[in-house]
């Protein structure tokens, strides 16, 4: 395999937060690489600053210092519109709680990126059902989330991760949930998507069996810190 | 995000939250309904005003005197008079003068004069008054029993109804019956003084009793011949023209026997002249000066009339704002509570890659359509509370036996202004709901389940 050059590289990554007088380092000084095309399963307790890093990575929260830089991207040096713009375009996110918009029908949930992303109407309609056919809802296309299992949802959420065709996929706890039978689908879906269209995916997750059947590499955090990161098996 | 795409997702937004948005678009409809409402009757009354005082007379009348010495008529000693140049007399030939102005459409005498009056062989004195043929379109006859004079000259006589009613208590009745008019003649006095006459002057003419037949064509509540450009409480209304001939004759002005009564030519203590409008009031004013005559109008009334208007006008936004600024306050809390309630959703949107001014613009525009529809409510509403207004009034009115009017107008500017400034006042109302949405920070609103 010839090396490519890393999707994701974190450089001495803090994230403070100021709690009256004490500080909490919810992140503390991480160094961490991910190859492109790469399935990093992010372990560690709860608290442990897992769902902190993430949203470090997704350009959603700045961190206190070091730096985050996504293909080539610095973060900490986009305004807050280019890091709106590098959300929309580069990388697609998977929540706990699938973070369905309740009233708006699958097609519309997934077409929301679309939206913020300004494509075309004529173009939004193939591409929403392009991504939930991947997902295996086409079906359901005119469905409100209530109406779906669980696991339906999660995809979903996926398929509007999907749907901007961005080069990072980030879920937090997508299994969370989820029974394992249904957790196990989602992980097997993900790891499609990583092959084909193929993506950088960094999963958080509790349950390390789970990651280390699925991901090519494991990072174990443990009060802020990088505990360890190695290949999965 | 495109205008189509985030008024799409406005409008989804606030049929979600149907019952609170709708009151609030009620809130400002309200608010907007007040001003509207108030407004019309403001501009309803401003244009009853000034269409009835226009039609009045009032503001497009000039009241010309003759310059006359102050001591009094005929009196001084000529150094005291105006220039002689100047001060003339407004006689037959100065009306006809006047009458040939520019922009003067008419130009009359008051004439007035006290008489007795013979009804089913019983006398009643009473004041007569001639009016001009203008005066039908004064709006003073409007809502009278009967009808105008058919003609300026016809013998013809409309009764003022607290007289009439001294005639006949069913004042309808009176209608197409006749009346006798007795007035004295004056009448110059041949070479030497005829034996038996019933007065006699020693400026040489004499005075016959005579009658007039008239028929009475018509009953009036209100007071046509008082007011400015009237003339004083008349009773017994006759065509001007025809007063006109019967005055000539009429003793009634001691200055007339005091005058060079000699001439054949009738002298005028004062003439109405009414111009094509109330603007050209002022010039034709400085010409009939410069004539040599004393002119006076009432545009400055006019003038304040309308800084009363303004004054009410103003008053009255004041209190429709108080209204809508409740309204404000109401589209202020509903999108605040918004932007609570959909701290979740805000977050999505922004881990979807919504930048700031994306939620901020949403949550405007949410504001602005609240205030779209608010304001054509609430022009609706007012509009309603106009025609209730009115028709209340009118009502009244007829009541009163008075002809209706409308007290209230909503035009087309005010329909425009009213959705207008909805529409202004949500988008100023949804500032800070929409900043606050914009700055919420998406990992704390995507934090906590
Ligand atoms: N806004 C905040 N203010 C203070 N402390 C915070 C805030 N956000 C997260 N933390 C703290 O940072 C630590 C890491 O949180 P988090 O990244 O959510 O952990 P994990 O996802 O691994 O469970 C926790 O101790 C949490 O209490
Ligand atoms: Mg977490």
């Amino acid at each position: 395999m010839t090396e490519l050059p890393p999707a994701i590289h974190l450089e001495s990554v803090s994230r403070h937060y100021l709690m009256g007088e004490s500080v909490i380092r919810a992140v503390n000084d991480v160094s961490l690489t991910v190859p492109s095309g790469g399935f990093l399963a992010l372990l560690g307790s709860s608290g442990s600053g897992k769902s902190t890093l993430l949203n470090l990575i997704a350009g959603l929260d700045r961190p206190s210092s070091g730096s985050v830089v996504a293909h080539g991207q610095d973060l900490s040096k986009m305004s807050s519109l280019e890091l709106a713009r590098y959300r929309r375009q580069t990388v697609g996110m998977v929540f706990q709680s699938f973070n369905l918009l309740p009233r708006m029908t699958l097609e519309e949930n997934v077409e929301l990126p679309l939206r913020l992303a300004e494509v075309d109407r004529s173009e939004r309609a193939t591409r929403v059902r392009e991504a939930l056919s991947r997902v295996g809802l086409e079906k359901r296309i005119g469905h409100r989330p209530s109406e779906l299992s669980g696991g339906e949802q999660q995809r979903t959420a996926i398929a509007r991760a999907l749907v901007n065709r961005p080069k990072i996929l980030l879920a937090d706890e997508p299994t969370g949930n989820l029974d394992s039978a249904t957790g196990e689908s989602i992980l097997t879906l993900l790891r499609e998507i990583q092959k084909n269209p193929g993506m950088t995916i960094v999963m958080v997750t509790h349950e390390r069996a789970l990651a280390e059947r699925f991901a090519d590499r494991l990072a174990v955090m443990g009060d802020g810190k990088l505990l360890s990161n190695g290949a999965a098996r | 995000m495109k205008l189509r795409d985030l008024s799409d997702l406005a409008f989804r937004n606030l049929r979600e939250a149907v019952l609170r948005n709708s009151l609030t678009t009620l809130g400002v409809a309200v608010g907007v309904a007040s001003l509207v409402a108030m407004l019309s009757l403001g501009v309803g009354l401003q244009q009853l005003a000034t269409s009835r005082l226009a039609k009045s007379g009032l503001f497009d009348s000039i009241f010309v005197t003759p310059k006359t010495n102050l001591r009094g008529p005929g009196g001084g000693p000529p150094a005291t008079r105006a220039p002689a140049s100047k001060a003339r007399p407004l006689d037959a030939d100065a009306r006809v003068e006047i009458s040939r102005m520019p922009n003067v459409i008419e130009v009359y005498p008051q004439i007035r004069f006290f008489t007795e009056v013979r009804y089913d062989s019983k006398p009643f004195a009473t004041m007569v008054a001639g009016m001009p043929e203008s005066s039908k379109a004064s709006g003073a006859f409007d809502g009278m029993q009967g009808s105008f004079f058919s003609s300026p000259n016809a013998d013809e006589a409309i009764l003022q109804a607290e007289f009439a009613k001294e005639l006949n208590p069913q004042t309808a009745s009176l209608i197409g019956k006749d009346l006798i008019l007795r007035y004295a003649e004056r009448q110059a006095l041949p070479s030497q003084a005829q034996a038996g006459d019933p007065a006699e002057y020693p400026g040489g003419f004499s005075v016959v009793p005579k009658e007039k037949h008239l028929r009475i064509i018509g009953v009036v509540e209100t007071e046509p011949a008082s007011g400015f450009g009237g003339f004083g409480s008349g009773r017994l209304l006759i065509p001007l023209p025809l007063a006109e001939t019967l005055r000539a004759a009429q003793v009634n002005d001691l200055r007339d026997i005091l005058r060079d009564t000699s001439s054949d030519k009738p002298t005028y203590s004062s003439l109405t002249v009414r111009v094509k409008s109330p603007s050209l009031v002022e010039a034709t004013e400085a010409k009939l000066k410069d004539l040599g005559f004393s002119a006076f109008s009432l545009l400055d009334a006019s003038k304040s009339l309308r800084i009363f208007f303004l004054v009410f006008d103003l008053l009255l936004t004041i209190f429709s704002s108080l209204a809508l600024a409740v309204a404000t306050l109401g589209i202020i809390n509903t999108l605040v509570m918004a932007v609570l309630e959909r701290r979740r959703e805000i977050g999505v949107l922004k881990a979807l890659g919504a930048a700031d001014s994306d939620v901020k613009q949403l949550f405007f525009v949410e504001a602005g359509v609240i205030g779209l529809f608010g304001g054509i409510l609430g022009v609706f509403l007012g509009w309603l509370i106009g025609r209730t207004l009115n028709f209340g009034t009118v009502l009244y009115l007829h009541r009163q036996n008075l002809p209706g009017v409308d007290i209230t107008s909503v035009p087309l500017w005010l329909v425009a202004f009213g959705i207008l400034f909805a529409v202004l006042v949500s988008l100023a109302a949804g500032l800070y709901p929409a900043s606050r949405a914009a700055r919420l920070d998406p990992v704390q609103a995507l934090r906590y389940e």
